[in-house]
């Protein structure tokens, strides 16, 4: 079902008005009007999301896709609803390729296990990158230790971009998967996906994107990408926690074992065999997160009703205005500077510790993240224990930057 | 001094301040100037690893009291080091292994102390008890 022609008309970009659709924007944290640059870690959610799950348990909860009653169809229509409404969100051309997760962790660990299993054996090469989250590491690693496969790994540049020639050499006859971030939580590097799927499919080799961030920035279309798998989490795209999707080509879902046995995804049981379910729900064990699914479609055609071009100039001036002011910090030093980048700033104060800037901005009302941010691989690459990072969304405007440089000048001279 | 004095000395010193950013200049402080460790302890053995910033021990036994130095990346972890340095080191084991560290509390700094902040803090505290436990049994 075509739903584009149907869409609400375009709301123009207006950041005061943005703004007030999130109420917790308005909160203080420790004294201090609250500045939130950690969207990139979970992004925050408009009223209408709250709403939607309110709604939900007030009017409409009960079971899915069992139910005889009236309430459980509308349940259920609602839940698919939500299924439908990501669809268009990422373009696929069936909700029967839309898999409801817990997130893009499980989305991945799906796709390892189930595609792994069924199709990696010993010797077999899978590919990821060294500016992977540990959450598209780690489930290939327990895949390579489970069928004696080998990890393989296209190195990070200085700047904080693919090393494209290693790619080229690395992908080989025995190179089986690809597994590859689409924008990096720490260095905000925009990745050339479309460039890696084409030269894997000439190879025959299926990808997997890891949407995470991406899906928050950058319109997705997983057909003209041509990705075999797509992964992100709800809470990253305004929607709640504990709501995921995994996107995969409908060849590959039918091809592959699903994933945990239970209720909904059987057709038939027997002590003898059981028969599964079809798409999607063959991978949808257990009673779903329903009130998730539906706020999530919330969300995403929260989203799609701003202008997303204006969304990406405004991000981007954020991301400009305050690289340019971070700058003129003494001792500065930005770690990722890629030449395309999304609105995400992982910088170091010299002579100062992660922890210890982060720790003042908290005083300081503003809410940055600290650490290796899952990425213990990168941080080794640096040679650094960690960076202090910024990331900015679409509600986020030049005084929160401002807050920010002041904050890191503040910090700088404290801990000189 | 015993331990409680010298935690009810912090807790007065620090109603001093006037807001978060005086509180974190004195911790500051306190990390720049505490006495560091002999260089040949910040190896492994001594070494405890928060997943934010990471801390090294040290204990001596001195007379039926225990010594502590100690250092860390980062130098507010290392403000309060100095803090619980000044509170524990040079008490009796077993003292030490039976105090309640309630200043941290007080002055404001429990998000410190939190397990889920993981900067190698908690796990200092409890190997500082380890070690009183353990010199305990040895006397």
């Amino acid at each position: 079902m075509d739903t584009t022609t149907e869409r609400t008309p375009i709301r123009p970009f207006e950041i005061t008005e943005i703004r007030r659709d999130f109420p917790i924007l308005f909160r203080e944290m420790n004294g201090k009007p609250m500045v939130f640059l950690d969207s990139a870690a979970s992004s925050q959610k408009p009223r209408v999301v709250m709403d939607a799950l309110v709604h939900y348990y007030e009017h409409l909860n009960a079971n899915v896709h069992r139910g005889v009653y009236k309430l459980s169809q509308e349940a259920t229509d609602a839940h698919e609803r939500g299924r439908e409404v990501t669809r268009d969100f990422i373009n696929a051309a069936s909700t029967k390729e839309v898999l409801f997760t817990r997130g893009t962790t499980e989305g991945i660990n799906l796709v390892a296990q189930c595609y792994g299993r069924q199709f990696i054996k010993a010797g077999d090469e899978i590919l990821i990158s060294g500016m992977e989250h540990h959450s598209n590491i780690v489930p290939w690693q327990m895949l390579a230790e489970q069928t004696g496969a080998v990890l393989k790994v296209i190195p990070v540049t200085e700047r904080g971009e693919l090393d494209m020639e290693a790619f080229d050499k690395l992908l080989t006859e025995r190179t089986r998967f690809v597994s590859i971030v689409h924008i990096s939580n720490t260095l905000g590097t925009i990745n050339p996906v479309k460039e890696i799927i084409d030269k894997a499919h000439a190879l025959d080799v299926p990808v997997l994107v890891d949407g995470a961030q991406s899906a928050q920035h950058l319109a997705i279309d997983v057909q003209a990408l041509d990705a075999d798998f797509f992964v992100f989490s709800g809470h990253k795209v305004f929607g709640p926690t504990g709501i995921g999707i995994l996107y995969g080509k409908e060849k590959w879902l039918e091809a592959m074992p699903p994933y945990q046995g239970g209720g909904e995804m059987i057709k038939t049981v027997t002590f003898e065999k059981t028969t599964y379910n079809e798409l999607p729900f063959k991978y949808e064990a257990g009673t779903p997160d329903i009130s998730g699914s539906v706020a999530l479609g919330v969300a995403l055609e929260y989203m799609q009703e701003i202008d997303h071009d204006a969304i990406q100039a405004h991000e981007q001036d954020l991301l400009q205005y305050a690289t340019e002011g971070l700058s003129q910090i003494e001792g500065i030093r930005f770690v990722g500077e890629a030449a395309r980048k999304a609105s995400v700033i992982s910088f170091l104060l010299e002579g100062a510790h992660p922890y210890d800037v982060g720790t003042l901005l908290d005083k300081l009302g503003i809410a940055v993240r600290t650490g290796h941010h899952c990425t213990q691989p990168l941080m080794d690459h640096y040679g650094i224990p960690g960076t202090v990072r910024a990331s900015f969304a679409l509600y986020n405007n030049r005084e929160d930057v401002d807050r920010l440089v002041a904050g890191v000048e503040r910090a700088a001279r404290m801990l000189r | 001094m015993d331990i409680n004095q010298i935690q009810d000395e912090i807790i007065d010193e620090f109603a001093f301040f006037e807001d978060w950013m005086e509180k974190y200049e004195y911790i500051i402080d306190l990390g720049k100037n505490l006495p560091l460790i002999d260089p040949s302890k910040k190896d492994e053995d001594h070494l405890i690893k928060g997943c934010q910033s990471q801390v090294w021990l040290e204990a001596k036994d001195q007379d039926s009291t225990i010594q502590f130095t100690a250092d860390s990346d980062a130098v507010i972890t290392k403000g309060i080091i100095a803090l619980l340095i000044r509170v524990l080191s040079g008490q009796k084991a077993q003292d030490i292994a039976e105090t309640e560290l309630y200043f941290i509390d007080k002055i404001g700094l429990r998000e410190h102390l939190s397990p889920t902040r993981s900067n190698g803090l908690v796990s200092m505290v409890k190997q500082m008890k380890m070690y009183a436990l353990a010199f305990q049994h040895k006397s």
